[in-house]
């Protein structure tokens, strides 16, 4: 069988693509359920069940529950080569997103028009329609293996705002980025120009049903004291939210773009509650998309990680329509597939451990501290406004630097991103509509002449618009002969083929590995060390992508990036064969026909007790279930003891469990448990077993073992193995 | 500019609304600071919207570009892009297809879109 059988075939999602037709249009949210059994527990919180899906690491102590919570998950996915993104989304998804955000190729904002064909990005994808398609294509796929819908989004912002929001609605796309204010303060576009145009992509969004989210967060990436912009990020919300609801966006698509703003080592749950509360009575009919703060991550994956930890228990306390979730290594480098997976599961985790707790904690709303907070933010938000408008109004204010002011409004420090009301790209391009305007297409803003024509709906002079008529819309395939997928996959055709491959992180055949290594030099020497190292390995294009002092004098944490130079065979590859396991009531019988007695213990100074009681107690479906006579002598027990008590008791197989494995200690163990066996000469008539977390089968049976058995070992797996190797002539 | 935090000064005309007048004040301040805004852009359009408007009618992407382009040069883009192909399309009896091809002609365009051209034409 070919080991790519089950694989996306990217190929194949590019074939007839101009005659794809999206399933549908328009944002789904999950379906909440206020209570349900998963497995053994209750649950308060969640939402349907997958399919199928991969669980927490954990979950297989659970019955392999893999609750879903109710929130929809975010990921964001920019790797630069759309094909390789699909294989990561469809990772994701099984590891319960359903929000896939796609970011956009560094630049697509000044781009005046649409892009076409599939040329390569930087730190994001160039958002196209063959992207656009090949991707909702493959979601549709994927949405189908684990059962629950997924929504495709990306961002309708720049010079070309209503063109890409009515591709997006043309394709299928479930949600979009869309704030004229983002525009303005970040890309330094016209701001007439932003809010002309997002009020015409807004009002295509809303007839398309696509979720919006807005761009308030950005204040506090850039803000040099993010807590200290709240009043002005509930202006942002205010005024993209008034704007989108005029254009007929509708409330339950409307969704701010919320950051808790602060990090640890600063109190920051309590720094930045006030600010959720704030926000959220504000904004009580429209949805929250809960993002996680970016602002303060440096390349420690766990700093980042606690951080979005404590971002999620602000949205368990408050509220999270949408959990959206950064990757713990954007501090060091663009997302790897493991992080994305990782950040996934961070939310899955810690809201499925938060489940219902609303229930018995509240927040008090009546502590006079918290209150005067919350009342404040919102009384410096009004504040702004007054002012704004006694300035002249929104563009005024914009041209006067209101805006990411390192001051707490109304304090200001002078240093706001001003933008002038006639600059900026796209400055003079707004253009006045004549008496006889006219559009004769659907979900058109502002005046259109239609008095001139007898119909009402503008677009019925055209029999319907591509919004009505999927088969007017124009496809082109590609422009770039020398940019496009087609020559990517030439080039790692030979990893889809099924017999090598590479390590991966972003891209199939990139070969990038990480090392982690604490050198016990300080940094800068520690830095070369590492890089020393990953250069004996043979690694190529090395770097050190992080490093953390664990004492200034004594050593240092290196993690090194490398691309591994040679390619693996698959067809050589040897893999352990899966513990047999025969049927319960076949066990029973064997034992029952002819009795098998053994005897066990944790070896070596260990106190350890619980894996081996797992394997032999009849309670947790140990091998005493199966009849099997157990005698346990306890745990640091000596290996001659052992065997010993197998000699005076008859008994057929020594079980020992091996927990601690420092210097090997465990193999240690197993090779002079054998050598006293032979030694006593009872070697032949005994079956040796070794268990624990860190045993590798064969290393154990390298070790004279018969078997050796790791994690996720159940009693039946050595219940199965005694009996198949039961030595003959014994019992 | 910069300005010492004074919020407890500005604070006192705000200070005796109830949380529920607060949000009011709040929603209202939005509304009369996007109105202006809704406004301007009734009033308006821009070389993307239209290339919009022509992307909904059939246009690739391609030819939205060119022929929002010549619209502008020409001075008509206040009319509607829209609107131009709807003249070309009833004045020479085409199809829509036919109507948004022949518009990438920039000859074509030019001599249509002049003064006195289809555009004064009624319907």
């Amino acid at each position: 069988m070919n080991r790519n059988d089950h694989k996306l075939d990217v190929e194949k999602i590019l074939e007839n693509l101009e005659d794809y037709v999206p399933r549908r249009r328009g944002w789904i949210w999950r379906k909440p359920i206020d209570h349900q059994k998963i497995g053994k527990f209750e649950y308060f919180d969640t939402s349907e069940n997958l399919k199928k899906s991969v669980g927490l690491p954990a979950s297989h102590a659970f019955d392999s529950i893999d609750p879903q919570p109710k929130a929809i998950i975010t990921t964001e996915i920019a790797s630069g080569r759309f094909e390789d993104d699909i294989r990561r989304m469809r990772m994701a998804a099984i590891h319960g997103a359903d929000h896939m955000m796609v970011i956009r190729t560094a630049g697509q904002s000044h781009f005046d028009g649409l892009i076409e064909g599939t040329p390569q990005g930087v730190g994001g994808i160039p958002i196209t329609r063959k992207q656009v398609r090949a991707q909702r294509k493959a979601l549709d796929i994927i949405e189908d293996e684990v059962g629950r819908p997924i929504n495709y989004h990306s961002y309708i912002s720049g010079v070309a705002g209503p063109e890409i929001a009515t591709m997006f609605v043309e394709e299928g796309v479930n949600g979009a980025h869309q704030d004229p204010q983002y525009n303005i303060l970040y890309r330094n576009i016209n701001m007439i120009r932003s809010f002309v145009d997002a009020a015409e992509s807004k009002t295509i969004m809303a007839y398309g049903n696509l979720a919006q989210i807005d761009g308030a967060h950005n204040a506090n990436a850039t803000a040099v004291e993010a807590w200290k912009v709240t009043p002005e990020l509930l202006v942002q919300h205010a005024i993209n939210t008034a704007f989108s609801i005029a254009c007929g966006i509708d409330r339950k698509n409307i969704c701010l773009s919320t950051v808790p703003p602060t990090a640890p080592p600063a109190p920051s749950v309590r720094m930045d509650l006030p600010y959720a509360i704030a926000l959220r009575e504000l904004f009580s009919e429209v949805k929250m998309r809960a993002q996680m703060n970016t602002k303060y991550m440096e390349s420690s994956t766990r700093e980042a990680t606690v951080t979005h930890t404590l971002n999620l228990l602000i949205s368990q306390l408050t509220s999270a329509d949408i959990q959206s979730t950064i990757t713990p290594d954007e501090g060091r480098n663009v997302p790897w597939h493991i992080y994305n997976i990782e950040a996934i599961d961070t939310a899955k985790q810690v809201f499925a451990g938060l489940d219902g707790i609303n229930q018995y904690l509240k927040i008090d709303r009546s502590n006079e501290k918290l209150n005067q907070e919350i009342r404040e933010l919102k009384e410096r938000a009004v504040l702004m406004m007054e002012e704004m408008i006694a300035v002249g109004g929104y563009f005024e204010a914009v041209s006067q630097g209101f805006f990411v002011d390192s001051g707490f409004y109304p304090q200001r420090n002078g240093d706001g991103i001003a933008r002038k009301i006639d600059g900026g790209i796209g400055a003079d391009t707004v253009y006045l509509r004549n008496a006889d305007y006219f559009a004769p297409v659907t979900a058109h803003f502002g005046e259109n002449h239609t008095e001139f024509y007898q119909f009402e709906d503008p677009s019925s002079i055209i029999s319907g618009c591509t919004f009505e008529d999927h088969n007017k819309i124009i496809y082109i395939d590609e422009l770039d002969e020398s940019d496009n997928v087609y020559l990517r996959l030439k080039e790692s055709e030979v990893y889809r083929s099924g017999s090598i491959v590479k390590p991966e992180m972003e891209w199939q055949g990139d070969g990038v590995i990480l090392l982690t290594m604490f050198i016990p030099l300080s940094t800068d020497l520690a830095k070369a060390a590492a890089i020393q190292c990953a250069k004996q390995l043979n690694l190529l294009e090395v770097e050190v992508i992080h490093v953390e002092v664990m004492h200034p004098d004594e050593g240092t944490r290196v993690e090194v990036k490398g691309k591994v130079p040679f390619d693996i065979d698959v067809g050589l590859l040897k893999t352990e064969p899966k513990p047999e396991k025969l049927d319960e009531e076949v066990l029973k019988e064997a034992i029952r026909n002819r009795p098998f007695k053994i005897v066990s213990g944790t070896v070596g100074e260990d106190e350890h007790s619980v894996g081996l009681r797992e394997i032999i107690d009849i309670k947790h479906g140990g091998i005493e279930k199966f009849g099997f006579e157990c005698i346990y002598l306890g745990t640091s027990v000596a290996l001659s003891k052992l065997v010993d008590a197998a000699i005076e008791t008859s008994a057929e197989a020594i079980l020992i469990s091996t927990i601690i494995s420092h210097d090997d200690v465990h193999y240690k163990n197993m090779k002079k448990l054998h050598d006293i066996c032979v030694e006593k000469g009872v070697r032949d008539r005994l079956l040796l077993i070794a268990g624990g977390t860190q045993v590798t089968p064969q290393i154990a049976r390298e070790n004279g073992m018969d078997e050796g058995f790791g994690r996720k070992t159940k009693g039946q797996n050595v219940a199965t193995f005694l009996v198949k190797h039961r030595k003959e002539g014994n019992g | 500019m910069k300005r010492h935090d004074d919020f407890q000064e500005r604070r006192s005309s705000l200070i005796n609304l109830t949380d529920e007048q607060l949000h009011e004040r709040f929603w209202q301040l939005s509304q009369q600071l996007v109105d202006p805004m809704l406004e301007l852009a009734r009033q308006h359009t821009t070389p993307s919207i239209e290339r919009s408007v022509l992307l909904r009618m059939g246009a690739s992407s391609i030819e939205a570009s060119s022929i929002v382009g010549f619209a502008i040069a020409h001075g008509v883009i206040g009319r509607g892009v829209g609107h131009c192909i709807i003249k070309v399309m009833n004045h020479y009896k085409l199809s829509l297809r036919e109507a948004i091809e022949k518009c990438t002609d920039e000859s074509f365009f030019t001599l249509n879109f002049k003064l006195g051209g289809v555009l004064y034409e009624s319907k």
